[in-house]
């Protein structure tokens, strides 16, 4: 499988502003923003710097050059004409672009995002809009292929936005938009709430991670199986105790009540699904790599890492309770 | 142009003898100006006496518009500054990665707090105060055509606005961003009271806001000086008219807006919670509906400033005048219909997107052609090298600038990428210091010899311009890059190893430059206006300016009244300054020994009547303190002592308008040369007709609100749409209502062909009353046995809230009925015609048609029940 291994690197990859990712596109949809970006910064500059030089020749031209600009008719041709005609264009190739790139055919790949207060909950969906299999905070996608993901809210308003692979959508409560997302090269993508959606919405991060389609596809399927844990399967694979013991306390200290782990007896649904906890690229919503140290860290007082998130901070536990916890999480691939 | 006629009389002749008379006026009377031999000895004098402004703590009573004008300008300044300094600390914080400067919840509070305060306590009191103080004088008038209620609005505003903005200092402000959408604002994810300060602030400038849009906007029609046709009339005072009209049409989108989301808070009537039929876009689309106008609110009248400022530094007329003026008119018609550019991420259809989109692009051109209408003006003349010139100059490049990035963020699919990002931030920062912030500081060195003599300094002038502009640049420049690499706005901190460290550390340095310019500023404008107390202003011409606001001025405005046919009639006319200021034209002295002005036609400019104009009071001051005891007291939920407040401020303002209609002993007086004119007027004529028909279309525009409220939920969650629609209140209710109207209606002509009409027309207003009262509760009734409740589903949320602004009026008609009865009762309501109750009747008539309206539309659709 594709995924890369040392996630911390990658992260900070993913997330990185250089080069700005709106100028640096990855997939289809953000390349054309990107070519008309370029275009619409070309075009404002080059206007930009006409009207400073007709500034500076009223100010300091001769008399000659400022009689000519001291007229009417400059208004008229300047002011009126040619914006009216520069405009019409930029209108009519602007308005061709967006019909591209929203429209849906129904072949593509189906998801479902919506947001939750500072994290994102991700469903994966089969062709009828059903849900296959769940995950929070982080999107797989296969290359070269579409993407349809519909958004959703489940409390305030949020926005998805992935800068490297397109524009952004807002997530209503009550209202289902749509995106279309490609991705052109395996790698992973940072993205971020972008309304203002309260508290912590400065640390509301989440990536994309796309795979080559062949990898996509066994990486979903693994998804699919049904999952073995430990409660199901006590005679399987040798178990750490250290990561038994992590999962006693993940029910005795009360993570269910808002955790799903598939295959457990954990079905809270208010926090992220932890079923894959373990294999993901960061913690706290994109904010944090996914090790064992900020693992501990984020149980043990995530409110200090990200105030005002929902979750509260387990300071009581000792660190041994927490590197067990971990060692759970961990072990949730 | 009638360049070189000599003086104004002429012209205006000439101009009037072109085209009919609007009033009848004879428009060769002018030519008796200006007259001949000298004035009354002691006219001067007493003219001064009658305006003369209370002195130690009486000059709070005081009402002249130089005073409150100036007043009001130091306080919006001062919003500036105090919702600067929250920028700087919010620009500390982002100076470095992770930095724990202030924590997140206080931060969001300062990111609302200075967007708020800048768009509702800064920006639009700012331009709204420079009118004040500069209209009346531009246009010849004495005064405002209402004082007291530009005290009224100027002192709510101080209050509101001061403990608005100390709930900062309580972490009680709010921190929903300065648009507040719900849900995030909503009783839910918003507890507590500091959304409800927010609301309670805007509900201040609300009020203020329209207070002066209806008094500007009568100032600009009905006060201007003789001959002054639309066509003479300056750019500036185009610009004020079509900044109170905007302000007609776009703030009762925002009063309704603010009304539902309170009612949503205080009474969880679901208008925005889509789990029960409310529609969190709702909130958007009246926000927006609002908000996108309320920009060119501010631009309008700030461009027209630059207008009038870049003819005098080039001392050459504006070139494209014309076209001026239309670009001015094209921007506030086009600013209504691009309100959903803000929500172009909200998935909107591709159809809506693509008009959205184009109405943005198509509002950039009448911009252009004022750009270049301005470069070209500056291109004509020989310009002054001087501190406003180059604030001027520097404005118009810096918005530009902003105009630019405007334009790209107008395109659908750029705005996906940089909506709601740092560039976002940059563009309209651009955009509002290049054509708001700028241009106030070339007024406040170009029109400070007009307040009070004397002129800021130069020398420290230029290092305020250099500080400002070049702190702009390095304040906002690097944020467009910012946004472009994935910063988005209203974020508290950022990461570390993102790359954003360089250029937020960049902007945090700008900001602090730009800070130092502003306060160099405030210590030169201490310096100036602190060595010498006085604001009645000389009016110094140090810039050789040719509108009217140069002429000589004291409390009461001009000397005298002139003729004027040009438009910079100061330039036109050598000795028109020597003559206003010996008391050779209109209103001389005081002819009744009142506070007067003159009344002109709204096209041409034609005398009509003397206006007696009200002095000091006390009741504006006391009224806004009660007001905002109310609305405060309010917010707290301290409901018994609020409504003590509510009924104080009501006598208050009762108090003060009662003596505003006063039938004085001359039916006519001498106007100046002999010209009679009548002190008493109403109907069409009155200028508080005008007053009461802008106020009734405010109120209608803020019910069409409500009205859309309903067709948009009823549109998008027909599922809620539950109760069915009772029929039985129908027939009755319209009766009452057809009632009420006719009632209302007849008044007047009863009590002008009637023996005993006084009488009469007081007993047929209290019955128009009382069927109104009655017809709303027939209606709330029969819904309310149908099974309707507010809290249940958007159908009943907006029929509540429909109940309750019409229940507003309806209260309002109810105080006004028995302000009647009392008048009559003291024998103030004589007959043939009186103006309260001209003014009155506008707004039964209305009431009975809204109670119409909101009676038939939820009967009505959905049609044949459910």
């Amino acid at each position: 499988m594709s995924q890369p291994t040392s996630s911390h690197s990658s992260l900070t990859e993913a997330f990185s502003g250089w080069p700005p990712p709106v100028l640096d596109p990855h997939g289809p949809f953000s390349n054309t923003v990107t070519s008309l970006a370029w275009v619409l910064i070309a075009l404002v500059t080059l206007i930009f710097v006409l009207v400073c030089a007709a500034m500076w020749v009223a100010l300091y031209g001769s008399d000659g050059l400022r009689a000519k600009l001291g007229g009417v008719g400059v208004v008229k041709w300047f002011g009126l004409i040619v914006p009216a005609g520069v405009l019409f264009l930029l209108l009519a190739w602007g308005t061709t672009l967006v019909a591209g790139m929203t429209t849906i055919k129904g072949d593509e790949l189906r998801m479902r995002v919506s947001g939750n207060i500072y994290w994102w909950r991700v469903s994966y969906l089969d062709a009828a809009g059903n849900e296959t299999h769940a995950d929070a905070n982080e999107l797989h996608i296969p290359v070269g292929r579409p993407v349809v993901v519909d958004m959703v809210s489940e409390d305030v308003i949020h926005s998805f936005w992935v800068p490297k692979l397109g524009g952004k959508m807002d997530m209503i409560p009550g209202r289902t938009n749509r995106l279309k997302l490609q991705a052109d090269k395996a790698g992973v993508y940072g993205g971020q709430c972008a309304e203002f959606c309260g508290g912590a919405h400065s640390l509301m991060g989440f990536v994309v991670v796309a795979h080559e389609p062949a990898d996509w596809q066994r990486w979903h399927d693994a998804r699919l199986a049904p999952p073995q844990r430990l409660q199901a399967a006590p005679a399987g694979a040798p178990v750490s105790d250290e990561v038994l013991r992590g999962s006693q306390l993940f029910r005795e200290v009360g993570c269910a009540a808002c955790h799903r782990v598939a295959g457990t007896s954990a079905q809270g649904l208010s926090g992220p699904d932890l079923t894959h906890v373990g294999s993901r690229q960061s913690l706290g919503a994109g904010i944090l790599p996914n090790t064992r140290g900020t693992m501990m860290g984020w149980i043990g007082d995530s409110q200090s890492i990200k105030p005002n998130n929902r979750m509260p901070a387990y300071r009581s536990l000792e660190a041994a309770e927490l590197n067990a916890l971990a060692a759970y999480m961990e072990s949730l691939k | 142009m009638t360049r070189g006629v000599p003086s104004g009389v002429a012209g205006a002749v000439a101009d009037a003898a072109t085209a009919p008379s609007e009033t009848g006026f004879d428009a060769q009377l002018y030519e008796r100006f200006p007259t001949k031999g000298r004035r009354p000895r002691g006219e001067l004098e007493a003219l001064k006496k009658v305006w003369e402004t209370p002195t130690g703590w009486r000059a709070l009573s005081a009402v002249n518009n130089n005073f409150i004008g100036f007043l009001f300008i130091v306080t919006a300044f001062g919003f500036f500054v105090a919702a600067g300094i929250l920028s700087l600390v919010m620009r500390v914080q982002l100076a470095a990665p992770l930095a724990g400067i202030v924590p997140q919840e206080t931060y969001n509070q300062l990111f609302t707090m200075h967007g708020s305060v800048m768009m509702f306590l800064f920006a639009v009191p700012a331009v709204e105060a420079i009118a004040v103080l500069l209209l009346p004088q531009m246009i010849g008038a004495r005064d405002l055509p209402f004082p007291r209620l530009s005290a009224y609005s100027y002192w709510a505003y101080l209050i509101g606005g001061v403990v608005f903005f100390c709930s900062i200092f309580f972490s009680l402000a709010p921190s929903g961003g300065w648009f507040m959408y719900p849900p995030l604002s909503s009783g839910v994810y918003a507890k507590g009271i500091n959304a409800d300060f927010w609301l309670l602030g805007i509900g201040f400038i609300e009020i203020s806001a329209i207070a002066g849009a209806i008094e500007l906007i009568v100032g600009v029609l009905r006060t201007r000086a003789p001959g002054m046709t639309l066509a003479k009339m300056p750019v500036y005072a185009w610009a004020v008219l079509i900044f109170g009209v905007m302000i007609i049409l776009a703030f009762p989108a925002m009063i309704m807006v603010t009304f539902l989301l309170e009612l949503e808070r205080a009474f969880n009537w679901p208008l925005f919670d889509a789990t029960r039929g409310g529609d969190p876009l709702l909130y958007q689309h009246l926000f927006w509906f609002f908000g996108h106008p309320d920009v060119y609110i501010i631009f309008i009248p700030a461009s027209a400033m630059v207008s009038a400022m870049i003819v005098t530094v080039a001392q050459k007329p504006l070139v494209g005048h014309e076209i001026v003026v239309l670009a001015l008119i094209a921007t506030g018609f086009i600013s209504f219909g691009v309100w959903a550019h803000h929500m172009f991420t909200v998935g909107l259809p591709g159809l809506s997107a693509g008009y959205f989109s184009a109405a943005s692009m198509a509002v950039a051109i009448p911009a252009g052609a004022q750009v270049f209408a301005w470069i070209a003006t500056l291109a004509s003349g020989k310009v002054q090298r001087n501190v406003p010139s180059l604030f001027l100059v520097g404005g118009i490049l810096i918005f530009v600038m902003g105009g630019l990035t405007g334009v790209m963020v107008g395109m659908v699919a750029f705005d996906g990428q940089a909506h709601d990002t740092y560039f976002v931030v940059a563009h309209f920062h651009y955009v509002l210091i290049g054509s708001m912030v700028f241009p106030l500081f070339a007024g406040f060195y170009y029109w400070t010899p007009m307040i009070n003599g004397q002129q800021l300094s130069e020398r420290i002038g230029r290092w305020v311009f250099w500080l400002n502009f070049v702190g702009v640049h390095v304040c906002f420049l690097p944020m467009h890059l910012s946004g472009l690499m994935g910063m988005p706005r209203r974020v508290d901190t950022y990461l570390p190893g993102r790359a954003m460290e360089v250029p937020n550390l960049i902007s945090t340095v700008g900001a602090f430059i730009m800070a130092a310019g502003v306060l160099l500023f405030l210590i030169d404008a201490i310096r100036c206006y602190g060595r010498q107390g006085n604001v009645g202003g000389n009016a110094r011409n140090a810039y050789k300016g040719g509108t009217l606001e140069w002429l000589a001025t004291g409390n009461y405005g001009v000397r005298s009244i002139p003729v004027v046919n040009d438009l910079e009639p100061l330039w036109a006319d050598a000795r028109l300054r020597q003559d206003v200021e010996a008391g050779r034209y209109f209103l001389p002295g005081s002819t009744t020994g009142a506070r007067e002005t003159l009344i002109t036609s709204s096209s041409r400019a034609e005398p009509q009547y003397v206006q007696i104009m009200p002095g000091p009071s006390w009741w504006p001051l006391l009224a806004a303190l009660f007001t905002a005891g109310f609305f405060l007291l309010l917010t707290v939920k301290a409901l018994v002592l609020s409504g003590i407040c509510g009924v104080l401020t009501v006598i208050c303002v009762m108090r003060w308008v009662w003596s505003n209609d006063r039938h004085i002993p001359q039916k006519q007086v001498d106007a100046g040369a002999g010209i009679l004119l009548p002190t008493y007027v109403t109907g069409p004529q009155s200028h508080g007709w005008w007053a009461a028909v802008l106020l009734v279309i405010v109120l209608g525009m803020i019910f069409l609100m409500a009205l859309f409220s309903y067709l948009y939920l009823f549109g998008a969650h027909p599922d809620w749409w539950r109760v069915a629609a009772p029929r039985g209140a129908l027939v009755p209710g319209l009766l009452l209502l057809g009632a009420s109207a006719g009632l209302a209606c007849a008044a007047r002509p009863l009590m002008a062909l009637l023996k005993r009409g006084s009488g009469l027309s007081a007993g047929s207003m209290t019955l128009s009353m009382v069927c109104l009262v009655a017809a709303l509760a027939v209606d709330v009734l029969d819904w309310w046995n149908a099974g309707l409740r507010g809290d249940a589903s958007g159908q009943g949320a907006t029929i509540f809230a429909m109940w309750a602004w019409h229940g507003t009026i309806v209260v309002a008609v109810v105080l006004s009925a028995f302000y009647y009865l009392a008048r009559w009762m003291r024998g103030l309501a004589p007959a043939p015609a009186n103006k309260t109750l001209e003014a009155l009747r506008i707004l039964f008539i209305y009431a009975a048609m809204e109670g119409a309206a909101g009676l038939l539309l939820p009967r009505v659709l959905p049609w044949g029940g459910l």
